[in-house]
């Protein structure tokens, strides 16, 4: 069959058959070649082979080509390395070679927008890590930051390719190395698609956000039969390993989904809301939401009873641009909520305390999680919003020996770091240490707002009377009643500037997307320093 | 303790009522639907009360508030702790809290009422319906105080509200009366004697009983038995009197009721009727004033009777005589309710009386100030009562939450709202989950329903599960527009339960393609960057290039869904003119699809379709059509080759555990870990907006694990019992 390529040449055939005098040889034999280019494409697409495709659709699963499809704008992707194989010749593997090897790299664009993406191939040697396929990752990640877009890797391999020996740990670290210096200069994204083990899951671990499909996804150091053989536990892939494990407990995972399909649509979905780079402003979106918009229910979402609980996310799906809030971390440390939205069109990061949950309180968890994100935010000059209804950190023994001091000390740090538009509402409780914490006034932050029902103190007024007055215990009452009076208002905090203004709940989506705008301009360095120490 | 007189707070007045008033000293009226009140006219130099109270809560003292203002009547709300905020206080002149959130320790509280009458110094007191308004001994104590009932004497009341005692007086009356066992029910074994003797079906329902709670319909002598135990647990709780009696239950009936009105002068009306039988669990769902039933000889017939009886009693306020018709439209007396009934406003809208407003001048002492023929009949209305529940699950299980987004249609014509709640208000399991009595007035039965229609899908409301879809699909459907409805309508047309409204291979290919072109105008939009110019496309988008996808409606259980490609362009680029093509079919849709809007209004292919977009998550869209909201997906064209290999999640099984089928207290527990328990058999009743539910079990075992005690309040989906 005349090629593709060979029909581009314009080389003259006569009936297919070529006569091999000494004139046509250099013909015959770029005809070969672009045959057998040809082929190796036809090849490179197949992946392992029509029964491996079928033996990963059967789990459930999409190959490595179809993944990236999805992922991309329609005829996007362009492709690196197709061509590119292994070089191992131990174990007979020199007789095993598929063009591209066990990755799938290239760029692309979604939404309109450049991202850099590899999608490793289970159907190549189970998606093993070889030198070359180490080699093609660390290619298109240099060129992502060069030209300042994203990266996102799509992770389904088996481990190093044991074959290859220390080529293959070679490779791991040469992807950590640059993961490392890609942090914090373009936003890197991990689905983690199938098996990730052993050394594989530092890759993942260190970009910005890791997320699994349900059920076909694990991530472990060890597997089950090394734990068993280790520590004796009984212990099956997916308690191990598995999305409700990363996503609900260990929280390495920042979310899950229910299956390849939702996955990849559900990144798309938050890459729009993504800067491509560090010297990219927070997008800014054309929008359909009025931004001067009252939102009525806001005037009662706090409960009357200051100690009913009540759901902060209600608060931000009435405060954002059309109720889209694309929540990082759902499932873990519920008591802090944090995610992405849009005021007037613009990306923005929420943090909040949500009460539903452990009562809002800071914990380590929570901590961890906010700081995490919060840094993220400031590194991609994301403005952030900070819900404050927050009754002080978790106070026993299982939080200090956690060591509750040092973990939050990260939030505290990243608030403090940050130099992006801040802008912080009370809505109900900030006390002690914890209002501190939460982007106040003390920490730089630009617009601080209180609702009405706003109570900020060093403590609730049942602490406060059992210290102040611990030998007058028959008149605790009244002073409870006495200090409540005083303090459970946002008076306070006004009189001294610590708030700028008490503002009506409806009133608060116009007032922020007025002082987002505002901020547009602001412009704020830290001291020069090589980095700082933040209290890992 | 609570001390009423220090609760009492004064509501600031804006004044809004006198400076928007056309002559001074003539309130605002700010009644529902006024201008549906020609009949009567308020005469502004009658006596009147001064101040009165509102012994209840919602949309009925908002209802009522809203007549007292018209009139120039001061107005006092009480309410409970967590209806502080609600809007029954916020349009009262003055509020009193009686207490904690549960009815028993609030509103049912006559002391604190009586107090709280004391302290405003409020003349009299309008006790709504439910809760104190059948309480003769609260009737007689505030009587006693000084201040007047806004009702029936409380004669009328006790010779009423006794099932059995009524119906000697309705005998006595000359009304048609059904076959039946004459007397109280002693024991479960005599509830099965009887019913043998009156012949199944019967109905068990309870004296003291009314709106449902405490009455069951029994096939057999099992169902007879639990029927028994059931209500009369219900009865005692609900109403504090467990007696019961059975009555044959008449098949293939309906529920026809005659409104009257009577004042202290011994004159009494008849409004005509209401049509009640679309009903779910003995609890109304859609009303229609008059009845497509009832000729105008019949509604003679019933509405003489009704009087009859009324007089008989010496009734003194607006009543309801309820009757059972049978298809040979032979009716009979089933009740008389001495109160306002929740549905009086569509007789209202036919008859041009502000009901109310007569039952604040008849007890006052006034007489009414009209004749029966002077009564009129003028076009048709409707009412569908809105509530928060799930209709999927028995046609309406209670769901709470808040309202993070609620927009009443009141833009719609001829639509009237009643409703006690706004946006950011909270259903909580204490009280009844309705949102809003939906109204709907016009000159014929058709133009009424149009408009129902119309106002279902304007209607727009998000965070609590609510029936609109139910409602809807009702609304439309080919018997219920027929006007062929008896009270088995739900359970006869929908066998298997409310799944949904179903389509027409056309309204398939709207909702497809609206949801299409949805997307397509999201990920037009998503290209817009206003400040991302650092690295630019080739590939120019937006509104001038066409969008591919493959689309799908959700699938029936066990079903595979049928995926469509679609292709979505926008005609000379406009974003509100898209033009969908399925398969070869071209549909056009124009309107604006503001994806930020709670309700679009768009015409799909000339025709009107009024939607509302309820999600947009990744890959499909959620939109209402006709009440219902359809998933549908829509994804980029190269996932048609990919949607085949994802797997289904497995299921739980869901034989082995009972789950709390909503938010409510758990009333009973009968099985605990290692019974053997057979299928069928009841293992936990729990009880949720007053009413009692018994969850069975799903197979034959033992059980494994009991998760509940009795006390308890559980969330919708807990597990409360697990078998081996």
């Amino acid at each position: 069959m005349l090629s593709r390529f060979a029909r581009q040449l314009a080389v003259p055939v006569y009936n297919g058959v070529l006569h091999p005098t000494r004139a046509t040889s250099s013909i015959a034999h770029t005809i070969k070649v672009a045959h057998k280019i040809d082929e190796t494409r036809e090849k490179a697409l197949l992946g392992g082979g029509k029964k491996r495709i079928a033996a990963q659709h059967a789990r459930g699963k999409l190959t490595a080509r179809e993944r990236v499809d999805l992922l991309l704008d329609k005829n996007t992707f362009r492709e690196y390395d197709m061509f590119a194989e292994h070089t191992c010749s131990d174990f007979g593997m020199q007789k095993e070679k598929y063009p591209g090897d066990s990755v799938v790299t290239g760029r692309g664009e979604i939404n309109g927008r450049t991202v850099f993406v590899f999608s490793q191939d289970f159907t190549v040697f189970g998606g093993s890590l070889s030198s070359i396929h180490a080699k093609k990752i660390v290619k298109i990640m240099r060129e992502a930051m060069l030209v300042g877009a994203p990266v996102i890797g799509l992770n389904d391999s088996g481990g190093a390719r044991i074959q290859e020996g220390v080529e293959s740990l070679a490779g791991y670290a040469d992807i950590f190395q640059e993961n490392v210096l890609a942090s914090g200069v373009v936003p890197q994204i991990s689905l983690i698609m199938g098996p990730c083990a052993g050394g594989a899951v530092y890759s993942p671990a260190l970009t910005d956000f890791t997320f699994m499909v349900r059920d076909t996804s694990y991530l472990f150091i060890t597997g089950p039969d090394v734990v068993k053989a280790v520590t004796n536990e009984e212990v099956t892939q997916e308690e191990l390993g598995g999305a409700k494990t990363h996503t609900v407990t260990s929280g390495v995972a920042h979310g899950a989904f229910d299956n390849d399909v939702d996955a990849l649509m559900s990144l798309r979905e938050l890459f729009n809301y993504l800067p491509l780079s560090n010297t990219d402003a927070s997008p800014v979106r054309a929008a359909e939401d009025p931004w001067d918009r009252s939102v009525p229910s806001l005037d009662t979402v706090v409960p009357l009873e200051s100690t009913a609980a009540y759901n902060m996310k209600d608060v931000v799906h009435a405060l954002v641009d059309e109720g889209d809030f694309f929540e990082i971390m759902p499932d873990y440390a519920k008591n802090l909520v944090i995610g992405f939205a849009r005021m007037n069109g613009r990306t923005v990061g929420i943090v909040g305390n949500n009460p539903k949950f452990a009562a809002g309180c800071l914990d380590i968890n929570s901590s961890v999680k906010g700081a995490r994100f919060v840094r993220f935010c400031d590194a991609f000059n994301i403005p952030l919003i900070t819900l404050v209804d927050v009754p002080g950190f978790l106070p026993g023994t299982s939080q200090e020996y956690g060591g509750i001091i040092r973990h939050g000390a990260k939030l505290l740090y990243a608030f403090a770091e940050a130099t992006v538009p801040k802008i912080t509402i009370i809505t109900r409780k900030a006390f002690g240490g914890a209002y501190d914490v939460m982007s106040s006034k003390h920490l730089r932050g630009d617009i601080n707002y209180a609702w009405p029902t706003a109570e900020v103190a060093v403590m609730g007024a049942k602490g406060a009377v059992s210290i102040l007055f611990r030998n007058d215990k028959e008149h605790a009452a009244q002073h409870e009643e006495e200090y409540t009076e005083l303090f459970s208002n946002p008076f306070p905090a006004a009189v001294r500037g610590f708030v700028d203004d008490i503002i009506v709940p409806s009133e608060t989506r116009k007032k922020v997307c007025e002082d987002l705008n505002m901020l547009e301009s602001k412009s704020l360095k830290n001291p020069w320093k090589k980095h700082g120490n933040i209290p890992l | 303790m609570l001390r009423a007189a220090s609760n009492v707070r004064a509501v600031v007045n804006r004044g809004i009522a006198t400076a928007a008033a056309t002559r001074p000293g003539i309130p605002l009226d700010e009644r529902e639907g006024k201008e549906i009140y020609t009949t009567i006219q308020i005469d502004h130099d009658e006596p009147k009360f001064d101040k009165i109270l509102i012994a209840n809560r919602g949309e009925i003292a908002c209802r009522v508030i809203k007549t007292a203002k018209a009139m120039g009547i001061k107005t006092v709300a009480v309410h409970s702790d967590v209806d502080s905020n609600s809007l029954h206080v916020k349009m009262a002149d003055e509020a009193v809290c009686v207490g904690e959130a549960p009815t028993a320790k609030s509103y049912l509280r006559a002391d604190r009422i009586l107090q709280a009458v004391e302290d405003t110094g409020a003349q009299a007191v309008h006790p709504g319906y439910g809760f104190l308004s059948e309480n003769t001994k609260f009737a007689a104590q505030l009587e006693a105080a000084g201040a007047k009932f806004i009702g029936p004497n409380s004669k009328a009341i006790l010779d009423m509200g006794d099932k059995i005692h009524s119906k000697k007086i309705a005998t006595a009356a000359r009304v048609n009366m059904i076959p039946g066992f004459d007397g109280e029910i002693a024991d479960e074994d005599i509830c099965v004697k009887v019913s043998r003797e009156i012949g199944y079906p019967v109905m068990i329902k309870a004296s003291a009983g009314g709106g449902g709670k405490g009455m069951r319909v029994a096939w057999n002598d099992k169902q007879a038995r639990e029927g028994f135990r059931l209500s009369k647990q219900e009865a005692a709780s609900s109403f504090g009197d467990d007696r019961m009696l059975v009555e044959k239950f008449i098949d293939n009936p309906r529920h026809i009721e005659m409104q009257v009105l009577c004042d202290k002068h011994g004159n009494a009306l008849w409004l005509n009727e209401r049509e009640c039988s679309i009903q779910r669990r003995n609890q109304k769902v859609i009303e229609e004033a008059p009845s497509s039933f009832v000729p105008p000889e019949m509604r003679q017939a019933m509405g003489e009777q009704a009087v009859q009886l009324a007089k008989a009693v010496g009734y003194d306020s607006a009543g309801t005589v309820e009757f059972l018709v049978d298809s040979q439209r032979n009716f009979y007396f089933l009740e008389m309710n001495t109160r306002l009934q929740v549905e009086h406003p569509i007789t209202e809208c036919i008859t041009g009386i502000d009901i109310v407003q007569q039952m604040l001048r008849v007890a006052y002492g006034h007489a009414l100030p009209l004749t029966q023929k002077q009564v009129p009949l003028n076009g048709w209305a409707f009412e569908s009562r809105v509530y928060a529940e799930d209709p999927y699950k028995g046609f309406g299980l209670p769901s709470v939450g808040r309202l993070s987004k609620y927009v009443e249609p009141r833009h719609v014509e001829g639509v009237r709202c009643d409703s006690g709640i706004r946006e950011g208000s909270e259903i909580s399991i204490y009280y009844d989950p309705l949102i809003c009595k939906l109204v709907t007035h016009g000159d014929n039965r058709e133009q009424a329903l149009n408009r129902m229609a119309d106002a279902l899908d304007n209607y727009v409301i998000r965070g609590v599960t609510h029936n609109i879809p139910l409602l809807r699909d009702i609304v439309q459907e080919k018997r219920f527009r027929s006007g062929n409805i008896t009270t088995k309508y739900l359970t006869e047309v929908y066998p298997e339960g409310f799944q949904g409204a179903s389509l027409s291979p056309s309204e398939q290919d709207t909702v497809i393609a609206t949801a299409a072109a949805l997307n397509a105008r999201k990920l037009a939009r998503a290209n817009q960057y206003l400040n991302q110019q650092r690295q630019r496309s080739t590939h120019v988008a937006s509104f001038s290039k066409a969008y591919k996808f493959v689309a799908a409606l959700p699938a029936k259980e066990g079903e595979k869904p049928v995926e469509h490609a679609v292709e979505v362009t926008f005609v000379n680029g406009d974003p509100n003119q898209a033009q969908v093509n399925i398969g070869g079919k071209v549909i056009d849709i124009k309107g604006n699809a503001n994806l930020a809007l709670p309700v679009n209004q768009l015409v799909v292919n000339g025709e009107e379709v009024t939607t509302q977009i309820v999600g947009k998550r990744a890959g499909e869209i959620t939109i209402l059509y006709k009440g219902t909201p359809f998933k549908v997906k829509v994804l980029p064209e190269q996932a048609v080759n990919y949607l085949q290999y994802m797997k289904e999640k497995a299921k739980v099984d869901l034989s082995t555990v009972v789950l709390s089928p909503m938010p409510g207290a758990i009333k009973n527990v009968n099985v605990k870990p290692g019974d053997l328990v057979s299928e069928g058999q009841q293992l936990v009743v729990m009880e949720a907006m007053k009413m009692q539910n018994s969850l069975h079990a799903g197979k034959t075992g033992r059980v494994k694990a009991v998760n509940v005690k009795v006390g308890a309040t559980v969330d919708e989906g807990e597990v409360l019992v697990e078998l081996e």
